[in-house]
């Protein structure tokens, strides 16, 4: 069940055609070297400089609250990262055009074609977030260094290899982005494979061969697909097209899960139940710690938060697959049925992150608007606002609302849990999918203590 | 008694006959969810008193950070600042102080909204000020409470409805 925007002449025309795009990601990224501009050369006072308040607090919560969950890599098809280095490798800037022929390049290591790399991305921009998050200059320079390494990959490697394996925020879109009820997907994959040409992945005049390495015709998830059109400009065929679809599906698609997926899940789910307590919680020694980088107080935290999100939080996960199968009699390898089960973890993560993204965005965003007129904290008021007063927003409704994600997310992941063991014989059994269950109800749990309680 | 039932039945729509029977899990799942919601708190026994708190704020953190009152108490907050100025602001209250180091502000309120309430600090103190934050809780938290049950409840609806 699904319904094709694509079908609509001007929304194909709107998708296709490159200018639209253009001004949105060159828009991004006139803003993404402002935030690096203001981090460098503004006031080091966190919420009075555009870079914190803009990046952490107002882009935070559009991605998490609005652009992940309705659109899924939404976000990506905009995103100003890998556009200089696109340009430097295809050295067009608005297409390829006639007689385009691509550059050949090196091919991303065999070794690396999974997403261990943003994995551990993530997991070394999470144990500096309390810097990261709060420092102007650091956000600056960690911004940059993403750009310069987006570069780096561009000029070297061929397509969008840095988005694909290596940036942070891409490997937890792509992870929730199969919730999102948008999808871009063939419509006849008989159609793509009597093709020869197969332009949507070698490239041609239209458009550029798929800059995230996928043959469209066999993609059945979002996970790796970053909306960015060239597919839909290049099918001669009319094949590509754009849909609503009942949110979640690619749960329960077929394709076989892998070890660095399921890391992904958990290591989102770990870092949301930290970031709840570390940054939210009334713990002050806990701040104080992820704070001071270098200190004893910080490698402790280091080492804990690595150990719950990397050892602590996939064990129990594991434990509770290994328990489910124990009941139940199964022999299936325990990575096999780890990984079959591990799409549970996204509807759970992503509510997660949802609820701890409300509270943190909704009692600063106010931050923004004397920041709209004085950027840097040079003094300016650009708009009038530079003096508008803190008020946290929608503060006496935040808890409701948290509560009620955090527990559609845990229905939602139960009954994930439970199609992802019908739709297998080998799993079907009740008892199976209880301990997995009893994990989400755990994790919930914490959740609710740590943010509405 | 069963053709009673019947012709109530006959009596909704055919759109809400059809959507009950194939969401009947979904049905009694939101039902069940209306009770949880629904369900009157029981009354508070003890009566209202004055309460006076000492809150010191320094480095980032309130202590105590979680204050514990009951419902209707007349609550005073006695903000002591060690270090640099420090702001009180109470979530749901919307209402605030400043300290400057060495002076004690108060703040007096009657907690006649039952909940878990978040202070954070309202002056900018430096790095880490948006995340200055401490708990009032006012009577017990129903929130939490109905919370926990519902999410019972979404397990529980989670398996009947793969059983289907």
């Amino acid at each position: 069940m699904s319904w094709q925007l694509t079908r609509s002449r001007f929304v194909t025309r709107l998708l296709r055609s490159r200018w639209p795009q253009l001004l949105a990601r060159a828009a991004a990224l006139g803003g993404f070297v402002f935030v690096i501009l203001s981090g460098l050369l503004g006031t080091p006072v966190g919420n009075r400089n555009f870079s914190i308040i803009f990046v952490w607090i107002a882009w935070w919560a559009l991605l998490m609250l609005v652009a992940v969950p309705l659109l899924g890599r939404g976000w990506c098809s905009i995103c100003p990262i890998p556009m200089p280095g696109e340009w430097l490798q295809t050295r067009a800037v608005l297409g390829p055009g006639p007689g385009w022929q691509e550059r050949p390049q090196r091919r991303w290591p065999r070794a690396l074609r999974n997403i261990w790399l943003q994995n551990g991305a993530f997991l070394l921009m999470a144990l500096f977030s309390a810097v990261i998050l709060t420092q102007p200059r650091v956000t600056a320079l960690v911004l940059a260094a993403i750009l310069l390494l987006a570069i780096g990959t561009s000029l070297v490697f061929e397509r969008r290899a840095f988005c694909r394996h290596v940036c942070p925020v891409g490997g937890f879109i792509g992870l929730y982005s199969e919730i999102s009820p948008v999808e871009l997907r063939v419509r006849s994959t008989e159609i793509c494979t009597t093709h020869t040409e197969k332009s949507c992945y070698r490239g041609s005049a239209e458009g550029y061969g798929c800059p995230w390495n996928i043959f469209p015709a066999s993609m059945t998830t979002n996970t790796y697909c970053g909306l960015c059109m060239e597919c839909l400009r290049t099918c001669p065929l009319d094949n590509v097209v754009i849909s609503v679809r009942p949110p979640g599906v690619d749960l329960f698609d077929h394709r076989r899960r892998t070890l660095d997926e399921t890391f992904k899940a958990l290591i989102m789910l770990g870092s949301a139940l930290l970031y709840s307590a570390v940054f939210l919680g009334p713990w002050g020694w806990l701040k104080s710690a992820a704070y001071s980088i270098g200190s004893a107080a910080w490698w402790g935290y280091a080492l804990a938060f690595v150990l719950a999100v990397l050892g602590l939080i996939p064990s129990l996960f594991v434990a509770a697959v290994w328990t489910g199968n124990v009941l139940s009699g199964s022999r299936h390898a325990i990575r096999h049925t780890v990984n079959h089960f591990a799409p549970g973890l996204t509807p759970l993560g992503l509510a997660a992150w949802i609820a701890f993204s409300l509270s943190f965005a909704f009692a600063n965003i106010s931050y923004l608007w004397p920041v709209l007129s004085d950027p840097m904290g040079w003094g300016w008021d650009l708009f009038g606002t530079v003096d508008v007063r803190w008020t946290p927003y929608f503060m006496p409704w935040a808890p409701v609302v948290q509560a009620g994600v955090l527990v559609v997310g845990l229905g939602w992941a139960t009954a994930a849990t439970r199609r992802l063991a019908a739709e297998d014989r080998a799993y079907r059994s009740g008892i199976r999918t209880a301990p997995i269950a009893a994990f989400h109800l755990v994790v919930t749990g914490l959740l609710l203590w740590l943010l509405v309680g | 008694m069963t053709p009673v039932r019947d012709d109530r039945a006959a009596a909704l729509p055919t759109w809400l006959r059809r959507a009950a029977s194939t969401h009947r899990t979904h049905v009694l799942g939101a039902l069940a969810a209306l009770v949880i919601i629904a369900a009157p708190v029981p009354p508070q026994l003890r009566k209202p008193v004055e309460r006076q708190v000492s809150v010191e704020a320094a480095s980032f953190a309130f202590t105590p950070a979680v204050i514990r009152v009951n419902r209707g108490d007349r609550v005073t907050l006695d903000l002591i600042a060690t270090d640099m100025v420090h702001g009180l602001y109470l979530d749901g209250y919307g209402i605030d102080v400043t300290a400057e180091p060495g002076k004690t502000e108060t703040l007096t309120f009657v907690a006649d909204r039952a909940g878990t309430f978040r202070f954070r600090c309202s002056v900018t103190c430096g790095a880490l000020h948006p995340f200055m934050i401490g708990r009032l809780h006012v009577g017990s938290n129903t929130l939490l409470w109905r919370a926990s049950a519902l999410a019972l409840l979404a397990i529980a609806v989670g398996f009947a409805e793969s059983r289907r």
